[in-house]
């Protein structure tokens, strides 16, 4: 597709010759997933987590069809049904609704790295942005899809966090109240949301594999980034996708899904709270309400306003929570740096694994209890963020001196496995050996 | 834009600082006293059941010992809505055991008097749930001094620390007069139970509406025979049988779990055999051969003599 080199499809079988005269079917996925597309041949394991994240959305789509078989989408029912019916009744349904449950938190652990290897790698740069857009809005709808199913079991936990993310609308002045109650149908989660919440919520994965082919096609444009950042510049550079990536992929994909295997298998329930298994009570507010983990760093920033300064308190945290993800849309136009790869940018890569931190930190806060130095740690490390991203990127991007670049992806390998992803003439500094310029 | 975009990321860092300053000087200013709720609450005890691990499974005799304290004890107040009598098989029960046991339930089950229509009860059978001891949520509160016993079907999985919280809580109750915390503190006067509550350190409050359930040696006399009926013993039975309630299908998942890790750490291993085979011939001689191949070593010696670099 990209490349003049790609290899083109040659029907083998007279079959496939038949379809692919009249449907050029094998022809497109040969072209997109198979010995069609040349990919660069320097990309490390960091690569492979987009396939990943494409399995957990099939492993949670084909769940999830299932348990919505025996699954009541009644304020009775439901957690009878997920709690009574398909742990206990359903032939291996206990393994479905575990497999659904983690597979979740799985899709999530993929696709954050699979995020933060883009914003390492410069992934988002020209000419890539659509690619990095688009994977940007397969992220928001999984966040969306993943708290509609959240509040599907109906328990404390389901019911609260309804309550609380629903309540984000309402911060909003004027419209805020009545949009609330026309997006729950009611004055708080009852019923009516729990019925459209699990129409939407078998709804949107649909609408998210859609995105996906769009991300893979504007990635396949252009092809495949690498850990150098330097283009493609001839056919020494690739290699076809099949069999070497698929390859790579396929042995690493098994690995993690022996990773997910003991999960599921063998602490089904430590990602989850266990607020979860009493049935939803609108009279009894849990201790604390916390959402899943993957959102706890976004609550963090939600929390992290506590001063109504000009605005209302609530309203600087939900602008600031809908803010920390949309800003990243302008992240290839706030990051001028003409080069890509961080592994070329000496004070781009220190501020990197500063951010890297800085979400952890996030993370922590937004799933702990607050306290007074919890709450101070969150707003420090929620005014990072926004640092971060909209000052301290543009300034280095302006400032930085690059370190020069491999002259080619070619060229790069060969210069010895552990040099490969260090600038030219550069090996990284190892134990006992001080490499110096010349 | 980037002049934009940076403007607002400094109003909203500036804003969190300010949130900051202000929450610190609202906290140095007035210091709240530690609750103490938060300093007597305590941990769950240790609690070390067959099924733990991921080979464990379940100690039958004990989840019968269990059913019974919970029959003989719990059940009194405590519903099991989610369990039904045919299930029972998976303690050992055979058919006509758990059918006489469903008979002779002390709750009989909702039902309607084939003849004239009215609503009336009859005698549970194994497909039934378990009957619930109160008929709604009102009659639990009349009972119980205005708190509903919570069902106890998914107790061990509803409550952070599941089966050592159940086990703990139940020989947890202490005198609130005598108690002395690990460091010798004793419990505050306004920290001391309310009329009708009893102090328990492993409740969240330290105020539990339920009273001792367990109270004495010998309360339940197992039908076994032994071990011996303590209060610590039949805590241990019934948490254990709550594990069980909780989790009926634990040994397939523990089962499942080994041929599922097994298939896929062989799977694992084989794909990466072939991932090695396949990229031995990638021309990628460098990554393959691997940098301490003495021909690769001359190589990137040269290389770097060529670019100056010294190593």
């Amino acid at each position: 597709m990209s490349f003049s080199w790609a290899r083109p499809y040659e029907p083998k079988h007279p079959v496939m010759r038949w379809l692919d005269e009249r449907l050029p079917l094998p022809r497109l996925v040969y072209g997109a997933i198979g010995g069609g597309y040349p990919v660069p041949r320097n990309l490390n394991y960091w690569w492979n987590f987009g396939v990943l994240a494409g399995i957990f959305l099939t492993i949670q789509i084909v769940t999830g069809i299932v348990l919505a078989m025996h699954y009541f989408a009644t304020g009775d029912g439901a957690f009878n049904s997920v709690n009574g019916l398909i742990m206990r009744d359903v032939n291996a349904g206990w393994l479905l609704r575990y497999a659904h449950m983690n597979g979740a938190s799985f899709f999530f652990i993929v696709t954050y790295i699979h995020i933060f290897r883009g914003l390492y790698y410069g992934s988002y740069k020209a000419p890539r942005e659509l690619v990095w857009m688009l994977g940007l809005v397969i992220y928001l709808l999984m966040m969306a899809t993943a708290f509609m199913g959240y509040v599907l079991p109906w328990g404390q936990m389901s019911y609260w966090g309804a309550q609380v993310i629903t309540g984000f609308f309402s911060a909003f002045p004027l419209i805020g109240e009545p949009l609330r109650v026309w997006l729950l149908g009611g004055y708080a989660p009852d019923q009516a949301a729990l019925t459209r919440f699990f129409s939407l919520h078998y709804l949107l994965p649909f609408v998210i594999a859609g995105v996906v082919i769009l991300h893979i096609w504007a990635l396949h444009i252009p092809g495949s980034g690498n850990p150098t950042g330097v283009d493609v510049k001839s056919e020494k550079d690739t290699l076809p996708f099949h069999p070497f990536y698929t390859a790579k992929d396929g042995w690493f994909a098994a690995f993690v899904l022996l990773l997910y295997a003991v999960v599921t298998f063998y602490a089904p329930n430590y990602l989850g709270h266990p607020d979860n298994y009493i049935p939803a009570n609108p009279l009894a507010t849990p201790a604390h309400i916390v959402p899943e983990w993957y959102f706890w760093p976004f609550y963090a920033i939600l929390r992290s306003f506590t001063i109504d300064f000009i605005l209302p308190a609530k309203l600087w945290g939900v602008l600031a929570m809908f803010g920390s993800i949309l800003l990243l849309f302008f992240l290839p136009w706030l990051d001028k740096s003409p080069v890509r790869s961080g592994s070329y940018r000496p004070v781009f890569k220190r501020f990197f694994w500063l951010l890297v931190a800085d979400i952890v930190i996030l993370g922590y806060v937004g799933g702990a209890p607050l306290n007074w130095w919890r709450t101070a740690l969150g707003q420090i490390a929620s005014a990072y963020y926004f640092v971060h991203f909209l000052v301290i990127l543009p300034l280095v991007s302006a400032f930085e001196t690059p370190d020069p670049l491999p002259s080619s992806i070619s060229s790069s390998v060969l210069h010895g496995e552990e040099a490969e992803a260090a600038p030219a003439g550069q090996t990284k500094p190892r134990r006992g050996s001080v490499a110096t310029a010349g | 834009m980037r002049f934009i975009m940076g403007f607002i990321g400094s109003v909203f860092a500036g804003i969190l600082l300010i949130s900051m300053i202000g929450n610190l000087a609202t906290y140095f200013g007035n210091k709240p006293a530690p609750l103490a709720a938060e300093e007597f609450h305590k941990e769950p005890r240790e609690l070390h059941l067959s099924s733990d691990g991921p080979l464990g499974r379940f100690d039958k005799a004990q989840l019968q010992r269990g059913f019974q304290v919970y029959s003989e004890v719990c059940s009194a107040c405590h519903s099991l809505h989610l369990v039904s009598f045919r299930e029972l098989k998976g303690l050992g029960y055979n058919d006509a055991e758990i059918k006489k046991i469903a008979s002779d339930w002390k709750t009989q089950v909702p039902s309607i008097n084939p003849d004239t229509g009215e609503a009336s009860t009859r005698k549970a059978l194994p497909s039934d749930l378990f009957p619930a001891p109160f008929a709604n949520e009102v009659a639990a509160r009349a009972a119980n001094n205005n708190a509903v016993p919570p069902d106890l079907s998914l107790m061990t999985k509803a409550r952070e620390g599941g089966a050592a919280y159940v086990y703990s809580l139940l020989t947890g109750y202490r005198n609130p007069d005598t108690y002395r915390d690990e460091h010798g503190k004793r419990l505050p006067a306004d920290a001391k139970p309310p009329q009708g509550l009893h102090f328990n350190p492993y409740f969240a409050n330290l105020n539990i509406a339920m009273p001792p359930p367990l109270t004495t040696e010998g309360q339940v006399t197992y039908a076994s025979g032994n071990p011996r009926p303590t209060v610590d013993q039949m805590a241990k039975d019934v948490a254990a049988f709550l594990v069980w309630t909780a989790e009926p299908n634990l040994e397939n998942r523990h089962a499942a779990g080994i041929a599922v890790t097994i298939f896929l750490l062989v799977a694992t291993i084989l794909g990466y055999l072939a991932y090695q085979q396949i990229w031995h011939d990638a021309k990628r001689v460098v990554r393959v051969t691997g940098p301490l191949d003495p021909k690769n070593q001359a190589k990137s010696k040269s290389a770097k003599a060529k670019q100056g670099v010294a190593g």
